[in-house]
């Protein structure tokens, strides 16, 4: 456990350049320095590691780096996405705060391996704590002599500068961001061109996600096949996943792709005293909810999650047992969407406040038996229909949780109460304990 | 209309973007003069951004309309951000934000009397694993639970 982007965690001041330094980091960056590792030799590790972007979407690194017209003669940019903000997420925000440097490290590798003099780190504005580490780590690392112009006597240069958002989840869209770092709304912008072509201020630019970057360090210092052998076919490497919810000990913890559930479970000391498991969103609100028999049968990696019916997503593991009401759970999600819609497509505007409208009112009470069936309808003329993946996310849940908890919904709907507070009254038992 | 301090600050965010690309500072050089007015935009600090930055004042509008941390309506001294969202939510957040309305004799988007404290329920603030939570100033609380909550609010001054 832990040994990629949270293996200084148990040191003393994990975040600090001499940590940092002392476990191995920044020999990467000097040794390219030097002109001992070439960008082609540095995107084959890559590949071979297996690595695939940890923000959701879970695209190839390697191939991805590899778009990038290196050799055309205009201003290129790197940006990282700490734009964290799905619910049940937040292990990069412990990425940023306890080992910083790695997403330095990365970043910088990054510019080099693209010829890209610049880059920015994208963090959410409420992340301040980890936006003063992380600056912090910054300044250290300039007066270090790894990050500025013609560095240590070569001719490769990185600036690197934090940008701070100011509370929107939707910049955590990939183009979304880059509209919010040139000071507009963030509304994702239709592809192509992608970023790779048209990017930041118009240049090309390359967006990984925080924990992508914080990996590529350890993978080239230890290599390709180390890190893709730490995982299982597919999904090289280790996660970090967060486990929130029902559970006793609700934490952060990076392990190996494939990892069964069932032992992420025990790691967070397993479900809450007197309750059984109910259901598991595996990758983030974003993802469908699985049945619990169907989660402890899965294990922790791309294809796992895919063939039972979800997504890996961002690995953020929500728990929740037998106390858990879906019906005021899904509308919660529902709420979500419907309040961080951009506004851009109106099946996304429109749909995602139909769905927390109807919902609302099944949990008011007032549900009518059609209203499960126009939700799926909903549902389904958002998927698809829209520029960015929010729409798609807003429907996901809405879609699972209806059809493997619909009798949940029925009894709601005819009942006008939850069914938890039927004859068992688990809602009550449950915040009695 | 924006103090030689927050110029100064705003400065140093424009200096991280090429040169004519000073409205990519527009986000942090709202969050600098609210914070210098009680917690609230208003129309003449728009204009002003506006100005200093050289952009349309309806781009600056835009922005200050679209993000969640900017408000147009008086907020108490000390904002307490609570997050609802589904970790929190099945660890209590709902109970601690009645609670919270009960003790301070608010709704949530309310400030209180003496114009201290205002709750505001929030989306996801990314530290699922510490829920329930909420965000006051700058700094997050975790793990919370009444008696937190009580020491918290004693502390505010």
């Amino acid at each position: 456990m832990n040994e990629v982007c949270f293996k200084n965690l148990d040191k003393e001041n994990p975040a600090s350049f001499a940590t940092y330094e002392a476990s191995g980091g920044y020999q990467v960056w000097r040794k390219i320095l030097k002109g001992k590792l070439t960008p082609d030799e540095i995107i084959a590790e890559l590949k071979t590691s297996g690595l695939r972007g940890r923000g959701g979407a879970g695209f190839p690194t390697g191939l991805k780096w590899s778009f990038m017209p290196r050799n055309q003669e205009v201003q290129k940019y790197v940006v990282c996405n700490s734009d964290e903000g799905e619910p049940g997420t937040c292990h990069d925000r412990d990425i940023l705060r306890y080992n910083p440097h790695s997403v330095i490290e990365g970043m910088a590798i990054a510019g080099f391996v693209m010829n890209a003099t610049v880059g920015y780190n994208y963090i959410r504005g409420e992340f301040m704590e980890p936006y003063y580490r992380f600056e912090e780590a910054l300044k250290d690392a300039y007066k270090a002599g790894l990050l500025g112009k013609t560095l240590q006597g070569s001719l490769i240069s990185f600036d690197l500068y934090t940008h701070l958002g100011a509370g929107a989840y939707i910049c955590g869209e990939e183009t979304a961001l880059l509209e919010s770092l040139e000071g507009k709304k963030g509304q994702p912008r239709f592809k192509p061109p992608f970023p790779a072509n048209v990017g930041l201020f118009g240049k090309p630019t390359t967006i990984n996600n925080t924990e992508t970057f914080a990996s590529v360090p350890e993978i080239l210092s230890r290599g390709g096949q180390w890190f893709a052998d730490l995982g299982v076919e597919n999904s090289g490497g280790t996660k970090c996943f967060s486990v929130t919810g029902s559970v006793k000990h609700p934490a952060n913890f990076e392990v190996p792709m494939g990892t069964p559930f069932s032992k992420l479970l025990e790691l967070a000391g397993g479900l809450k005293e007197g309750r059984t498991l109910k259901a598991v969103i595996p990758g983030g609100s974003s993802t469908p909810v699985l049945a619990a028999e169907t989660a402890m049968n899965m294990t922790m990696d791309y294809d796992s999650i895919a063939s039972a019916g979800s997504m890996l997503g961002a690995g953020s593991v929500i728990v929740m047992d037998d106390a858990t009401c879906m019906v005021k759970t899904l509308t919660r999600l529902a709420h979500f969407y419907y309040d961080e819609s951009c506004g851009q497509c109106t099946p996304c505007r429109e749909g995602t406040g139909w769905l927390y409208r109807m919902l609302q009112r099944i949990l008011d009470g007032n549900g009518k038996k059609e209203d499960l069936d126009l939700l799926l309808s909903v549902s389904e003329k958002i998927e698809g229909n829209t520029i960015c993946a929010l729409g798609d996310a807003a429907a996901a849940p809405v879609v699972s949780f209806i059809n493997n908890f619909r009798d949940e919904f029925e009894y709601y709907i005819k009942n006008g109460k939850s069914i938890l507070e039927g004859e068992h009254n688990l809602i009550e038992e449950a915040t009695s304990v | 209309m924006i103090s030689n301090e927050a110029k100064k600050e705003i400065d140093i965010w424009v200096s991280k973007y090429p040169k004519g690309r000073e409205s990519s500072a527009v986000m942090q050089a709202l969050t600098i003069v609210q914070k210098e007015n009680s917690g609230r935009l208003n129309s003449d600090l728009i204009y002003a951004v506006a100005d200093y930055l050289k952009m349309p004042a309806i781009s600056v509008q835009e922005v200050a309309t679209f993000y969640e941390n900017y408000n147009h309506k008086p907020v108490g001294k000390h904002v307490v951000r609570f997050c609802h969202n589904i970790s929190c939510m099945l660890n209590g957040s709902d109970d601690l934000i009645s609670y919270l309305e009960d003790k301070l004799e608010v709704k949530t988007g309310e400030v209180t009397k003496d114009g201290l404290v205002s709750v505001k329920k929030v989306e996801c603030l990314g530290a699922c694993v510490g829920g329930p939570m909420c965000q006051i100033g700058d700094q997050y609380y975790e793990n919370l639970t009444t008696d937190k909550l009580d020491k918290i609010l004693e502390e505010l001054k």
